[in-house]
């Protein structure tokens, strides 16, 4: 239920920002719409905590802001490695651990690591992650972990569907390489 | 007040686009694809980001400023997908990454481990 | 003023991803240089609306943000696997 209302308050936003009008007719429709794409969630079943992590909504608040002076951080650091003419240009391939368990988590630490410069996720087996990290300093700012540690608390709330062993077969079978052609 | 904003509105254009010309500049001199997904990355974050915050401060508190809030968050959200997904495409073409081995000096081509 | 100083500084960008994606050694670095180019051109339209006193454009940069990262996600699927996806039947979801 609280999904649902996080699904409507979401789109209400999203149209009020498009349309910006407050006639009745277009409010009506509006409404009309918002409800109409309830159903057809709720029809697919595609409401739940995977796709409005509202228990991540708390811990969002401080996670965010920190992750963007981290990434204004990266950015300063790129940018000079890229400026020096490649002198302090080091890439490195590494295999990390994640300490997540739900894979909202999982996700949310290996697209703050891509999205941070300087780090980019290649390949997530489970919890291993494999990181291509461009210059000296992304590579120990990753080693840390503290990033890890934020990610680890944001998702407090240990209720929902935890990794199992499934998700990496799940992985291996999904992301195999080129699949040859099916025959139908 | 007018003016403070319009200095702070060119500061943030500004700074995002000497980032953009530095992630270009990246996209261009970096040695190999995977390293070249950093220089894009710069443009993915600092450029279009301190640009459209430049421009919110041109916009003021209007649901103008709410559109290019959600154009920011909506890249934010999806360039690492599509980063991911390009990565995981070339890996998977049989692309290998340059790397560095721990003693700094020797260069050797080295593949991710396909799994 | 300070608008044309940012568009001059995305546009000099964009012709730098131009410049990748037709020197790109693999079809990768292609890809990337032209998602590159993609977001470019939403900061660029962006601007353009500031520019002329249309904010209205700040719609369509939001649908090309939208196209960009469909488009991206679609040229590589097409690279990886040579096709867009297998017709489906009885209970076989696909592959997505």
């Amino acid at each position: 239920m609280l999904h649902a209302i996080s699904l409507a308050v979401i789109l209400s936003g999203i149209w009020w920002v498009l349309s910006g009008l407050t006639l009745v007719l277009i409010l009506g429709l509006g409404a009309g719409s918002i409800l109409f794409i309830i159903w057809i969630c709720h029809r697919m079943d595609a409401i739940d905590h995977e796709t409005h992590p509202i228990h991540l909504a708390i811990g969002s608040l401080t996670y965010f802001p920190w992750l963007a002076w981290e990434i204004v951080l990266a950015n300063m650091d790129v940018a000079i490695a890229i400026l020096k003419n490649g002198s302090s240009v080091r890439p490195r391939l590494m295999h990390i651990k994640a300490s997540q368990v739900s894979e909202v988590g999982l996700v949310t630490y290996a697209n703050s690591i891509t999205l941070t410069p300087g780090t980019v996720t290649l390949d997530v087996e489970g919890q291993d992650f494999l990181i291509h990290s461009l210059t000296e300093g992304s590579y120990d700012g990753l080693l840390t972990g503290e990033m890890d540690q934020k990610v680890t608390a944001l998702e407090l709330d240990k209720g929902y569907p935890m990794i199992t062993q499934q998700p990496v077969m799940k992985d291996s079978s999904e992301d195999a390489p080129p699949k040859p052609e099916r025959e139908t | 007040m007018d003016i403070i904003l319009n200095i702070v509105s060119w500061a943030f254009i500004i700074g995002g686009g000497i980032f953009c010309l530095i992630g270009g500049l990246g996209l261009v001199r970096l040695p190999d694809m995977f390293a070249r997904m950093h220089g894009a990355s710069l443009i993915d974050t600092m450029g279009i980001g301190l640009i459209l915050i430049g421009l919110m401060f041109q916009a003021g508190l209007t649901l103008i400023t709410g559109k290019l809030l959600l154009i920011l968050v909506f890249v934010f959200f999806t360039s690492p997908t599509s980063t991911y997904a390009l990565a995981r495409a070339a890996i998977n073409g049989g692309l290998v990454a340059e790397v560095e081995d721990d003693d700094g000096s020797s260069k050797q081509e080295a593949g991710p481990s396909k799994t | 003023m300070m608008f044309i100083a940012g568009a001059t500084a995305v546009l000099v960008t964009m012709a730098m991803a131009l410049f990748r994606s037709l020197k790109g050694p693999s079809v990768y670095d292609r890809i990337l240089a032209i998602n590159s180019f993609g977001t470019l051109t939403v900061v660029l339209i962006s601007i353009h609306g500031f520019m002329t006193g249309r904010p209205e454009f700040l719609d369509l940069a939001l649908v090309y943000a939208l196209i960009n990262f469909i488009g991206t996600i679609a040229v590589t699927k097409f690279v990886t696997y040579d096709h867009m996806g297998h017709p489906t039947y009885d209970n076989d979801p696909g592959d997505i």
